[in-house]
């Protein structure tokens, strides 16, 4: 029984060891093919390990023109979305977190059904309706259009990450003699902070990742974000310089892999931590 | 709303007169906390109205109108009445779309969950290292950007000397010297439900497992010494306990990829799109914003805004319910 045990945990691990090949093989190629020169890229047969690693394809990636604007412009929208989304997404967490009202019900199908909305879909009222206000072509309008999708999670996790907080906790703050207000900065702050942290990453990823709204509402190459501008690298031309767009694509993975491997678990939590439970 | 839940404020209501009566009458302070929660949440609610709120209602009355270039700088449409939703649901095209986006979901769907699943409960039968190695390599995909995802892609089923040819070439799959991929609409709609499938399996695996970690191992064992068969056990302790969670994700998925436009249009390449190989985003791309006809874009846009929002009643009461529960 024992020994059937064992081998078939063998089988197993070796399905397990066979998936993990095949499912990070892309990120793989993609580091791999970045540090190939040239020779080992235009070659017939593929070298499995780059030989004779070599830094150009990075110098020419970040040497292109409009990299800069685009690190830069990614930088300004995705901080400024994240900052201010995470103020008012935390308040909006409390009253859902900490309060009952009237109206509760209606604002949580408000959050839910807007994470539900097919962007495609909403692309030609928010290009009508931002040029009419002059916000086309303007990182203003990438922001507030942004925000509007990351708002809505942002309330949810930061919910979940509130209701894991014992409420004996806050109470005994309160017998203390501190008032509601004294008792959440100084004890639920601290408390939610790796919360806030988590939060704010996964707004950072979504809003660093964005594609669609951002090539369609911003025109010059000066003002796209870095997304913008590796769908572009291409270009028209039938030979494609796979080395640098490699390149170009490790750089700006770089950022969101970091982020995403420390509050991976924390992610995970916030999506689930509802579903699990119920 | 089925007819067994009592309406949201009347429930809170009830809840509020059975906790017992606080020692001060009304005071301005308990004005204060009754307005607080509104005052939270107002500056999302604002937010949320302004930049979407008015440009849905915009997207209504666009669907009614003449709405192209011209009208874009003059700032008003002229009415047309029906003219465009019928216009739309005249075109052939719309319908093949429409179609084709279903079967495309359905198999994205079905694929994803599937995977994810099994990979899930393979997570529960390896060992602890290969556990940690399959998660790493999870997470890996999952923090990759679609866009940067696109580009991979296509270096490496690039027809001259990518990778994948020369893999399928060398474990004699076949031969694949100098296969254009990108040659069919169905091998192209293909290389995309690869790509988006890979994307989307380790979210479904890291929930689906955290669920499954949630089966009592003392039930499983209690059910093994009373001579349940492994099937029997899965089918009768994990499947129940895990089930909410695997509709849930399922839901999810289905509005996902039905409204799915990043990977398909970067990777089917803008040249390359055309009625034959077209899903609903990419459509209402083409016919609404590049051929800039706003007014018959909108009425696109509102019937697929109706399609997902048909298929997400489930998901957002479900979500809806567990909100309800806590706080």
């Amino acid at each position: 029984m024992r020994a059937r045990r064992r081998r078939s945990r063998f089988v197993w691990d070796a399905i397990g060891v066979l998936l993990f090949a095949v499912l990070s093989f892309p990120v793989y190629w993609m580091v791999a093919s970045a540090f190939k020169p040239q020779e080992e890229l235009d070659g017939l047969t593929p070298t499995w390990f780059p030989m004779h690693p070599t830094l150009s394809h990075f110098s020419d990636a970040i040497h292109r023109p409009f990299f800069w604007h685009g690190v830069k412009n990614s930088l300004i929208v995705v901080s400024v979305t994240v900052a201010l989304s995470m103020v008012l997404a935390f308040l909006a967490a409390v009253a859902l977190a900490k309060f009952r009202f009237t109206g509760r019900k209606a604002f949580i199908i408000l959050i839910i059904g807007i994470q539900m909305l097919p962007q495609a879909g909403l692309i030609i009222p928010l290009y009508v309706v931002l040029a009419r206000y002059h916000q086309v072509n303007a990182l203003s309008g990438v922001i507030l259009t942004y925000m509007t999708f990351v708002l809505p999670f942002s309330v949810w996790m930061l919910r979940g990450f509130l209701l894991g907080i014992p409420k004996e906790l806050e109470e005994a703050a309160m017998v203390d003699g501190s008032t509601r207000i004294g008792s959440f900065v100084r004890i639920l702050l601290p408390l939610v902070a790796p919360g806030l942290v988590a939060t704010s990453i996964f707004a950072f990823i979504t809003t660093w990742n964005e594609y669609i709204f951002a090539r369609i509402l911003l025109n010059d190459q000066s003002k796209q974000t870095a997304t913008v501008w590796l769908s572009y690298f291409t270009g028209t031309s039938r030979n494609t310089d796979w080395g640098g767009l490699m390149a170009g694509s490790t750089l700006i993975a770089i950022p969101v892999v970091v982020f995403f491997l420390i509050v991976q678990r924390k992610i995970a939590f916030g999506l689930t931590a509802g579903a699990v439970r119920g | 709303m089925t007819s067994s839940e009592i309406p949201g404020g009347t429930a809170f209501a009830a809840e509020a007169a059975l906790q017992p009566r606080r020692r001060r009458s009304f005071t301005v302070a308990r004005v204060v906390r009754g307005a607080a929660p509104y005052l939270l949440i107002l500056p999302v609610v604002v937010t949320i109205a302004a930049i979407l709120g008015y440009p849905l209602y915009h997207l209504a009355r666009l669907s009614f109108q003449k709405y192209g270039l011209f009208e874009l700088i003059a700032r008003h449409g002229t009415n047309v009445g029906w003219a465009n939703y019928s216009s739309v649901l005249h075109d052939q095209v719309f319908w093949h779309v429409l179609i084709r986006t279903i079967v495309f979901t359905v198999a994205n769907v079905a694929l994803t969950m599937g995977i994810g699943t099994l990979i899930a409960l393979l997570l529960t039968k390896v060992s602890s290292v290969v556990r940690v190695l399959l998660t790493a390599g999870l997470v890996l995909a999952w923090a990759m950007p679609p866009v940067v995802a696109v580009q991979v892609w296509l270096w490496m089923t690039n027809y001259e000397n990518g990778v994948l040819n020369y893999a399928l070439t060398t474990l004699h799959v076949g031969d694949y010297y100098q296969h254009d991929w990108y040659a069919t609409p169905f091998s192209q709609l293909s290389l995309t439900t690869t790509l988006i499938v890979w994307g989307a399996i380790p979210f479904i695996v890291v929930t689906v497992y955290a669920g499954l970690s949630q089966v009592p191992p003392e039930l499983v064992e209690a059910a093994e010494i009373d001579g349940a068969r492994p099937w029997r056990v899965f089918k009768d302790l994990t499947v129940p306990i895990v089930k909410p969670i695997f509709l849930v994700l399922t839901s999810l998925s289905i509005i996902w990829d039905f409204g799915v436009f990043t990977q398909p249009f970067l990777l089917i390449d803008q040249t390359r799109i055309n009625a034959s190989n077209e899903l609903m985003g990419i459509y209402l791309f083409e016919e609404g914003y590049l051929k800039t006809d706003f007014g018959r874009g909108a009425a696109i846009s509102i019937l697929m805004l109706l399609i997902v929002a048909a298929l997400s009643v489930f998901y957002v009461r479900k979500m809806v319910r567990m909100g309800d529960e806590a706080g």
